[in-house]
């Protein structure tokens, strides 16, 4: 009885020894899973990773070819509009910029959202509390025009911008239902629009 | 003394609305605001309603915390803070500031700790702990950034720090990174340190815990860390939690060698 408890033990012990790194890791989860608790509409199960999430959670970026695997994988994602119409109205989609709020265990449903585009770019002319995280969108439409090209590539970054950039810090405002199709429509008004303050003083 | 505070607080508050300066004027009207505060942080309130719960005898065991061990020795404060958080012994467990404060109130003073990690920020025992914790980080103000990273627990602690610090996940899929992965960064017109650098993790750290003058609190690095998550879209940290802990151990051990400017000041 006592050897095979000892056998067992070992058994147990061995692979530590020998895999530093995988035994961190599995700590590190276990941390993870004891650590949080659901609260308001932020459920616990948030902290579970997306594959391409944990693809993309080191100090490094994946490999190339990961990179390119992750981005074919999430362009099948992108729904464009099925009545074939790009541009709402860029005064809701104004609003829809500026409005950072939304999916955070203060707020009390997960609809609603804003898209918080400020906090990350510079978008209109007269709106200067813009943040730097990601590039100047100022005059968007007006430097690329409105082909459909542009168009639909504008719409599949806001829809799922991990399908151009694997590991991109902005969301994925349609795959992962942040924002409604009307919203970017709306949104797209704002940033191609000629007459949106995005591309007009 | 008051009366000036509240114009000086009017004053900074519309600075930031109008929004019209540049894009560095956060940082100097906070640089400006520290100065002319420089001898009168509001802190100093909470500081000191925390050295009088110290020496207050309370509990089930009415007693005081004056025996409690934050590292340094029993009841010893001065520079406790600016060594923390750090492996503890007799809690076989890594600990920052207010985990160890739980674990004094509960050994000296028979205070459950679960009434503090079921509890609410700036409520009920929590609040007590933010008190206690302004003294203590007062005592390490100026002090050298010296957590000692020697025993495998701490390190263990940093790795797992790192990894957490790294961690996408949620709605929005954002890391800690997102937000402080880069230097010169920012939210609107808030700066984001850069807390993968020592510089940037120097000022991170080393200002916190900090009263913040946009709502009038006084906020500990648990709640700090708490609100960062909710901006990731995480579900809530428990309170007290390994992953704030681990957390801390890596800004910490980043930090190192920066001074503690606690408690800080912020917008
Ligand atoms: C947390 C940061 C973040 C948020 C929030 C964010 N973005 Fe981005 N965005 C980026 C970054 C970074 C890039 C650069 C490309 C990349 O890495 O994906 C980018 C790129 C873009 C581009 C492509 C620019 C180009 O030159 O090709 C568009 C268009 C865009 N964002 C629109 C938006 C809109 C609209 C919103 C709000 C619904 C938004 N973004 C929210 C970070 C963000
Ligand atoms: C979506 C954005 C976002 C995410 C994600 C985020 N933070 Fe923050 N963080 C902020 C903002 C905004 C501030 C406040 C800056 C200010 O008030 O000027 C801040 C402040 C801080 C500070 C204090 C810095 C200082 O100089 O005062 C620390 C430390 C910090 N965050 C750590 C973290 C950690 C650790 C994580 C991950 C668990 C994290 N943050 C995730 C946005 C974020």
């Amino acid at each position: 009885m006592k050897k095979i408890s000892l056998i067992v033990g070992l058994l147990v012990a061995m692979p530590a020894a020998w895999a530093q790194g995988e035994d961190t890791y599995a700590d590190f989860k276990a941390m993870m899973d004891r650590s949080f608790k659901t609260t308001g509409i932020a459920s616990k199960h948030r902290i579970y990773q997306l594959d391409f999430q944990k693809a993309c959670s080191s100090e490094k970026l994946p490999s190339k070819k990961e990179m390119a695997r992750i981005e074919a994988e999430q362009m099948k994602t992108i729904r464009y509009p099925a009545d074939g119409k790009y541009l709402g109205d860029w005064k809701e989609g104004e609003k829809i910029a500026v409005n950072g709020r939304g999916l955070t265990w203060t707020d009390k449903t997960p609809y609603n959202n804003g898209g918080g585009c400020y906090n990350c770019h510079q978008m209109s002319h007269h709106e200067i509390s813009y943040g730097t995280i990601g590039p100047s969108l100022l005059e968007y439409g007006k430097l690329r025009g409105n082909g459909e090209e542009v168009v639909k590539y504008t719409w599949g970054k806001i829809y799922n911008a991990k399908a151009f950039n694997a590991c991109s810090h902005m969301p994925r405002n349609g795959d992962a239902e942040i924002l409604t199709e009307k919203q970017i429509k709306d949104l797209m008004a704002f940033l191609l629009d000629p007459a949106s303050p995005v591309n007009k003083k | 003394m008051r009366h000036t505070f509240t114009i000086l607080l009017a004053g900074f508050a519309c600075g930031l609305l109008s929004g019209t300066a540049a894009a560095s004027s956060e940082m100097d009207a906070i640089a400006k605001y520290r100065e002319l505060l420089a001898d009168g942080n509001p802190s100093e309130l909470v500081a000191a309603q925390g050295e009088e719960l110290w020496k207050t005898k309370r509990g089930p065991q009415q007693a005081s915390l004056e025996r409690c061990d934050l590292g340094l020795g029993p009841g010893v404060i001065k520079g406790a803070y600016a060594k923390m958080p750090r492996y503890f012994k007799d809690t076989g467990r890594v600990q920052d500031l207010e985990s160890r404060l739980m674990t004094c109130m509960e050994n000296l003073q028979g205070i459950e700790p679960k009434s503090i990690v079921d509890g609410k920020f700036l409520k009920g025992e929590r609040e007590k702990v933010a008190a206690l914790v302004a003294y203590v980080v007062t005592e390490s103000n100026g002090a050298r950034i010296d957590v000692d990273m020697r025993h495998p627990e701490m390190k263990k602690m940093y790795e797992m720090g790192k990894m957490a610090f790294y961690f996408r996940a949620g709605p929005m899929d954002f890391s800690c990174a997102t937000c402080h992965g880069e230097e010169g960064k920012r939210i609107r017109m808030q700066d984001l340190p850069d807390l993968r650098t020592q510089k940037g993790a120097a000022a991170g750290w080393g200002s916190w815990p900090a009263y913040r003058v946009s709502n009038g609190e006084f906020w500990t690095m648990q709640h700090r860390l708490n609100d960062c998550f909710r901006q990731q879209r995480l579900p809530e940290p428990i309170y007290g939690s390994d992953v704030t802990i681990a957390l801390s151990v890596y800004l910490a051990a980043t930090a190192k060698g920066g001074t503690m400017l606690t408690p800080g000041i912020k917008r």
